[in-house]
């Protein structure tokens, strides 16, 4: 017995029940083509808004899972919201950051935030990252891993916090993968969509926040057109 | 795992009387499926998601043997590899295998039902590697020696006190009362094993052929620090996983947490596509993807390919009289409520499992609230009919149903029977209308009241009114 058999002869368990026998070459390439231009799927009409109408939707929604979300007109304003943030929670002004340029832009330098870049580790209880876009039917975020964002600083940390350029804020999930395929790019190794903190129902049924990812996950959107070469316009 | 469910009936008595599942029970009844209604009825495009989500389903399950190598081919082409078993031996093996290579002594897991399946934990501990469930209802149940008993809240028969018990004999902490102390205690104690682990297993929920991604859902978030933490990750799937395109995956999402817990999204869907990149700060160095038939490709072509648009949302178990009875572990197998009782006899046979599909009142509500369309009831009643054929269904049945068919097919005497027996039966019944119990039929009345007939038999009432009509 080897793998290869293993291989071989499933594919022609899966052949003789469906067909009586392996695929022909038109079968094959019906599934090529199948590959090549992805289906038209039914998208609901729900988030079918104005830019507007997004962000309110897309706030009702993240709210509606236990986000919290704080408009902020520019990038600049960003280290006094998150110092006023952390103060709020009791939390020290301590963070591990994504390399990001709409981050790194920010005058955190001038603010009483401790700021660290690189992995995450155990001990970091804040991690501050930036989404790709944000779906508004359902108050999703995008996150997508790179070397400048690693995925877990939006995972190990208690308290997640997420800029969102509010321009990212889409319709569907699908508008979010339209864009990717307009990239003509890979996929990054992890693409996390997020719906609220991490929760468990697992005691007698009831909420509970905060299981293994973040039990805080605040958003900050953010209005002001980020500059040139900021990674989070890959979703434009 | 070992399977009870030739042991069906005596699980069931058991269960009837266990107060503290019967409370357990009553809520998921009550939670569950208001939440489900109340998700369809928020989405107007809910019943048209079903129905895509079915056809989807269906084409991808005529072409499975193409798209596993469509999907096959992009996970080797973006770094990681694939291997295929048969059945759950070599499943065990294989993982195993990549266990060994990897000097692995501790894993870690995220629920994942196919792992339960193939027995995994317990092939694991015999080889000496110690598998640490992540789910927090996973994790209570395998400090409990358990299984799950629902596929997705795999602890909901246990209660509070059960859990405080178990956390405070197995974390060595002072004993903690209420559900957020314990939450944070299993936060805690879990977050270590995340670092230990050598090797991070998970099932996967869709598994995309255009891409070569995986597809995990959870709202813990123990998928993602179970993958993204050791240094090698390990997927195990069945066959029937495959979606053709990322939007595809995105049509049953749609559908599969609104159906679920009725949830708008779970919490966290994560698409992982390779290993990690040279580049990346985090993420996993190996890619491995475990493909498993285990009884799988024997069911398309046959009346029971249908099973295999299982999205494993739980719905039906939480709509199921039966189910909302007895909970999952009454029924002995790895899948319980009717999507166990069709697929386990597919997975471990008829001759195991043959109470299964005979554990239904065919109320059809499975059926009504299945995302993905499955006839449930039919699939159950084929199976009764291939344990008739093969003459597993027990002697006093099959006389019964003889004596049955004799009498049906002399009208007479069929008459006879019934308006004897119905006057006799309502005669004993008395005034009370109700058997508490009734000799050779302490089946039914052993945990319900069997009600006397009224008098007169239907055809005599259907001669009745037929004469007044007209
Ligand atoms: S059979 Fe249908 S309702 Fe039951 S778990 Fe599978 S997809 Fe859900």
């Amino acid at each position: 017995m080897t793998a290869g058999d293993a291989r071989a002869e499933i594919l022609a368990r899966l052949g003789h029940g469906l067909r009586g026998g392996a695929p022909g070459a038109e079968q094959r390439q019906g599934i090529v083509a199948r590959l090549a231009t992805p289906a038209a799927t039914l998208i609901p009409s729900r988030a079918a808004l104005d830019q507007a109408g997004r962000i309110v939707l897309f706030t009702r929604q993240a709210e509606a899972v236990q986000a919290s979300v704080e408009r902020l007109p520019g990038p600049a304003e960003l280290p006094a919201a998150v110092a006023a943030y952390l103060r709020r929670h009791n939390l020290p002004m301590r963070l591990v950051m994504a390399r990001d340029p709409l981050l790194t832009a920010a005058p955190f330098a001038a603010s009483m935030i401790q700021v660290r870049y690189g992995p995450v580790v155990e001990a970091d209880a804040v991690g501050l990252t930036v989404a790709l876009a944000g779906i508004a039917e359902t108050g999703t975020l995008l996150l997508a891993s790179s070397t400048e964002r690693p995925t877990m600083l939006a995972f190990l940390p208690e308290t997640a916090l997420v800029v969102l350029p509010s321009r990212q804020v889409l319709r569907a999930y699908e508008d979010a993968i339209a864009a990717w395929r307009a990239t003509g790019e890979g996929l990054p190794r992890s693409l996390n969509f997020v719906t609220g903190p991490s929760r468990s129902g697992d005691i007698e049924q009831t909420l509970q926040l905060g299981a293994h990812g973040p039990r805080r996950l605040h958003i900050l959107l953010i209005d002001e057109p980020a500059p040139a070469g900021d990674g989070a316009s890959d979703a434009a | 795992m070992q399977s009870t469910a030739h042991a069906f009936k005596a699980n069931v008595r058991a269960a009837l009387a266990d107060q503290p599942l019967q409370q357990a029970l009553g809520m998921a009844r009550t939670g569950f499926q208001q939440k489900r209604a109340d998700a369809a009825a928020r989405l107007p495009e809910f019943e048209a998601l079903r129905d895509a989500a079915k056809a989807l389903k269906d084409h991808v399950l005529g072409h499975l043997d193409l798209y596993l190598e469509a999907f096959e081919q992009r996970v080797v082409e973006q770094g990681g590899k694939v291997h295929w078993a048969r059945d759950a031996a070599e499943a065990r093996a294989i993982l195993i295998d990549l266990c060994q290579a990897a000097g692995a002594r501790t894993v870690t897991k995220s629920k994942s039902m196919v792992t339960e399946e193939i027995g995994l934990n317990e092939a694991l501990e015999t080889a000496g590697i110690r598998p640490i469930e992540t789910d927090l209802g996973e994790h209570i149940i395998q400090l409990a020696g358990q299984r799950p008993s629902h596929i997705l809240a795999p602890a909901i028969h246990m209660t509070k006190e059960r859990i405080s018990a178990l956390f405070a004999e197995h974390h060595g902490r002072p004993p903690v009362t209420q559900a957020p102390e314990l939450l944070a205690e299993a936060r805690a104690f879990l977050r270590q094993r995340y670092f230990e682990a050598d090797i991070g297993i998970t099932g996967a929920n869709f598994l995309v052929a255009e891409t070569g991604s995986i597809v995990l859902v959870t709202n813990e978030g123990n998928a993602e620090l179970t993958q993204g933490l050791p240094k090698v990750h390990v997927v195990l799937a069945g066959i029937e996983k495959l979606v053709p395109t990322l939007e595809d995956a995105f049509v049953l999402l749609r559908v599969l947490a609104r159906s679920a817990t009725g949830q708008e999204f779970s919490a966290y869907t994560t698409v992982l596509t390779g290993p990690k990149r040279p580049a990346d700060l985090d993420g996993p160095g190996e890619l491995h993807v475990v493909l498993l038939d285990n009884g799988r490709a024997g069911m398309l072509g046959t009346e029971f390919q249908d099973m295999l648009r299982c999205i494993r949302c739980g719905a039906c178990m939480n709509h199921c009289p039966v189910y909302l009875a007895t909970g999952g572990h009454a029924y002995g197998s790895v899948y319980p409520g009717p999507m166990g009782a069709v697929l386990t006899p597919g997975l471990v046979g008829i001759e195991e499992a043959q109470h299964l599909p005979n554990a239904s009142t065919f109320c059809g509500r499975c059926e009504q609230v299945c995302p993905v369309r499955i006839p449930l009831p039919k699939m159950m009643r084929h199976w009764r009919e291939e344990q008739f054929r093969r003459q597993l269904t027990p002697p006093t049945a099959r006389y019964g149903l003889k004596l049955w068919a004799f009498a049906a097919r002399r009208p007479a005497l069929y008459h006879l029977g019934a308006k004897v027996t119905s006057r006799l039966l309502g005669w004993l019944g008395g005034r009370r209308g109700r058997f508490a119990s009734l000799p050779l039929a302490g089946g039914w009345t052993g945990s319900r009241d069997l009600p006397a007939p009224e008098g007169q038999s239907f055809q005599a009432l259907w001669a009745a009114r037929q004469g007044r009509g007209r």
